[in-house]
């Protein structure tokens, strides 16, 4: 805007509205203020007061018999959290978001590699598209089409019968703890679930990081006689690697949350999410149900202060 | 940045957290005009106004006479009704023996006045002092009604007749490691339900086969009697692949798992045949665990006139009959079995009419057993956490 402009507009009466204008001018914390009231109001009402009331609540107890919330301070419930039934939930799910994320850096890395650094034109379109697609699509779609491509008469055991490979497949789901009758009620079919429901989380930040690294250290390192492994190791994989954790913590933290999955394949055994679930939409047991959401947020806290350390936010 | 923290607490914590609760209103002594709606919890496919199926409409008629426009809002479980119930808001729900006791002690539904209901004089006999909405909750010696009988029906067996050329005669192919008829062993080939009122169907089988424990009631059951279902619970979870609480996954999982026996509803037995899958159902000798359910009023129902006005269309004939060939279950009202065009006239005898006697209904487990053995029983509570440990392998 010119000084021209502003002279030519003098002319209007002095209303309500420009002495408004006048008073945010001369007052430019009154403009902050205003400009973040409704933000805020939003992030503490919606967010910080509902949390800070599900902490409040596991606090509580509830009545035995007819299920409603006693509302005084008890550490009752989280005594129950630590009886050995809850505990393996927790463990239970810790162990397979771990599982899922470690499978997931390993199977993303090369995907996300050659989407960053060989991938052109419309390669890369396809790729993009590839990884993306699934998300626009109904998750509960993509999760029910698994139980019947694992299920016990399933197209991936007709396939594994007709290469002659049932017997592997049995021996796999032989082993104890992680197998069972199909792969649609184990947790290996649990697992590769996890895996490809929660994959692109990873691709994408690990793609996104990849295409960061300068080409110039990669030459640089080559003039400087080391092989590609060792650039690859040296350079590569340090400079990606926060991308790498970013993405960990999506997978993590998704799998350690979610209750569809556990609930429609494997063998019904709870996680975190269906004992929430369970806990706070069916039984009405709040208190528990909000002890069981403090575990994740524990856990997710402790990770994000070591993903800091990884330098998982050094890009943000 | 300290003070700012100390804002933010202060504002969160004044949101205000609960509901004060409101004195007890009692029971209505006449009808008013209807307020325009009523609000009411069921299970998925009790209510029903046509939209799945033209056929099947039993609402709008009542919205049209009665100009009370019908709200549900369906619920899959039990627990999930009593917690809705918690919070209000509705008129009725559909109760099960194992909710309804809870809502009552719970103080979150209210006594019905029969005389308000002209068609209460028609109900099964067997149903109308049920002790699972029956209470004398203010000790005056005459009990008091706690809502309308809707519906009852067997938890059944469930199994492929492939695999069984003859109806299975006890639940030990649910419960004990075996071979099958086909010559296979059972392990992964069986379902149970998924929720801890499902601990009362192995008391029931240890009722039959160690009757040394002495199980008078499988829902009242003492220490002793408690772990030695749980044993049996353990020993099944080896042989289950998956617990089903989804009426949907269950019959997925007979037609592409292999499932071939489990506990199940008339309901997924119906779905099943009309998909001409070789299923059938049977109650075995131990007999079978059931559901009965109850249309309860909340003690703060917003509609009442509406409400009553739906209990008593709930108990017509036409409604019961429809509602009974839709969901395979038994009218609660016995003039529903007669010349009704969906359920047929043998609709009733299909559904278990006759195995009223077998049935063991679903009721609350409380510390009273309700006999001479006194508060020694293990309560419901107890059943929930308990189960959520059987299924988890422990």
């Amino acid at each position: 805007m010119t000084e021209t402009g502003i002279t030519l507009r003098a002319a209007p009466p002095a209303s309500l509205w420009r002495s408004v204008l006048r008073f945010f001018y001369r007052h430019p914390n009154a403009t902050l203020i205003a400009l973040l009231a409704l933000p805020l109001l939003w992030m503490v009402v919606i967010y910080f007061s509902s949390i800070l009331q599900m902490v409040l609540v596991s606090f509580y107890t509830t009545d035995s018999l007819s299920g409603r919330i006693i509302p005084k301070f008890t550490l009752a419930t989280y005594q129950q959290l630590l009886q050995p039934a809850n505990l393996d939930i927790i463990l239970r799910s810790v162990a397979m978001a771990a599982a899922v994320t470690i499978a997931a850096a390993i199977v993303g890395f090369p995907i996300s590699y050659y989407i960053a650094r060989y991938a052109r034109g419309r390669t890369k379109v396809l790729f993009f598209l590839g990884v993306m697609m699934p998300l626009w699509s109904s998750y509960l779609v993509r999760v029910y089409a698994w139980k019947l491509i694992l299920s016990n008469e399933g197209i991936l055991n007709w396939v594994l019968a007709q290469l002659g490979l049932t017997g592997v497949l049995d021996a796999v789901l032989s082993i104890p703890s992680i197998g069972g009758a199909s792969l649609s009620t184990s947790y290996i079919g649990m697992f590769v679930v996890f895996l490809y429901i929660w994959l692109p989380y990873m691709i994408l930040p690990t793609q996104a990081a990849l295409e960061r690294v300068p080409k110039s250290y990669l030459e640089a390192s080559a003039d400087m006689g080391a092989r590609p492994g060792m650039t690859f190791r040296k350079v590569i994989l340090p400079l990606a690697f926060p991308g790498v954790v970013a993405g960990s913590i999506f997978t993590f933290s998704l799998t350690l949350g979610d209750y569809i999955i556990p609930g429609i394949i494997g063998n019904s055994a709870f996680f975190i999410g269906s004992a929430v679930y369970t806990f706070y939409g069916t039984a009405g047991t709040f208190p528990l149900a909000a002890a069981f959401t403090v575990v994740p947020m524990a856990i997710m806290g402790v990770y994000l202060l070591i993903a800091r350390k990884l330098g998982a936010f050094d890009a943000l | 940045m300290r003070k700012s923290l100390f804002v933010i607490l202060v504002l969160a914590l004044l949101i205000p957290l609960s509901i004060a609760a409101a004195q007890p209103p009692a029971p209505l002594t006449e009808l008013g005009p209807g307020e325009g709606q009523v609000d009411i919890v069921a299970w998925p496919g009790y209510i029903e106004s046509g939209e799945t199926d033209p056929a099947y409409d039993w609402v709008t008629s009542f919205e049209e006479e009665t100009g009370c426009m019908v709200n549900v809002k369906t619920a899959a479980t039990s627990d999930e009704m009593v917690a809705l119930m918690n919070e209000g808001l509705f008129d009725l729900v559909t109760a099960s023996g194992d909710a309804s006791l809870r809502l009552v002690y719970g103080g979150r539904v209210q006594p019905i006045n029969t005389d308000l209901i002209p068609s209460w004089g028609t109900v099964d006999e067997r149903l109308q002092n049920a002790p699972w909405h029956t209470v004398d909750t203010d000790g005056d010696g005459v009990a008091e009604h706690y809502g309308t009988p809707y519906q009852w029906g067997p938890n059944v067996l469930m199994y492929n007749t492939d695999t069984f050329p003859e109806a299975p005669e006890s639940w030990n192919v649910v419960f004990e490691e075996q071979m099958l008829p086909d010559g296979e062993s059972n392990v992964g080939r069986v379902q149970a339900y998924d929720g801890p009122i499902y601990i009362a169907d192995a008391a029931q089988y240890l009722m039959f086969h160690n009757p040394e424990l002495g199980i008078t009631n499988p829902y009242a059951l003492d220490r002793d009697q408690f772990n030695a279902a749980l044993d049996l619970l353990r020993q099944q979870r080896l042989l289950v692949g998956r617990y089903w609480h989804d009426a949907g996954i269950q019959v997925d999982d007979f037609i592409n798992e292999g499932v071939v026996a489990s506990s199940s509803w008339p309901f997924q037995v119906n779905l099943l045949q009309a998909d001409s899958q070789p299923i059938s159902s049977t109650i075995p000798q131990e007999g079978a665990t059931g559901w009965a359910d109850t249309t309860m009023m909340h003690i703060n129902a917003p509609h009442p006139n509406c409400a009553y006005l739906w209990m008593e269309h709930s108990l017509s004939p036409q409604v019961q009959g429809d509602l009974a060939a839709w969901f395979g279950s038994v009218p609660a009202v016995p003039a529903a079995c007669t010349g009704n065009e969906l359920l047929t006239d043998t609709g009733c005898a299909t559904n278990g009419f006759d195995n009223f006697d077998l049935i063991r209904f679903w009721q609350t487990p409380t510390t009273s057993c309700g006999d001479e053995r006194g508060d020694v029983c293990v309560p419901y509570y107890e059943w929930v956490t308990s189960f959520v440990a059987v299924i988890g392998g422990r």
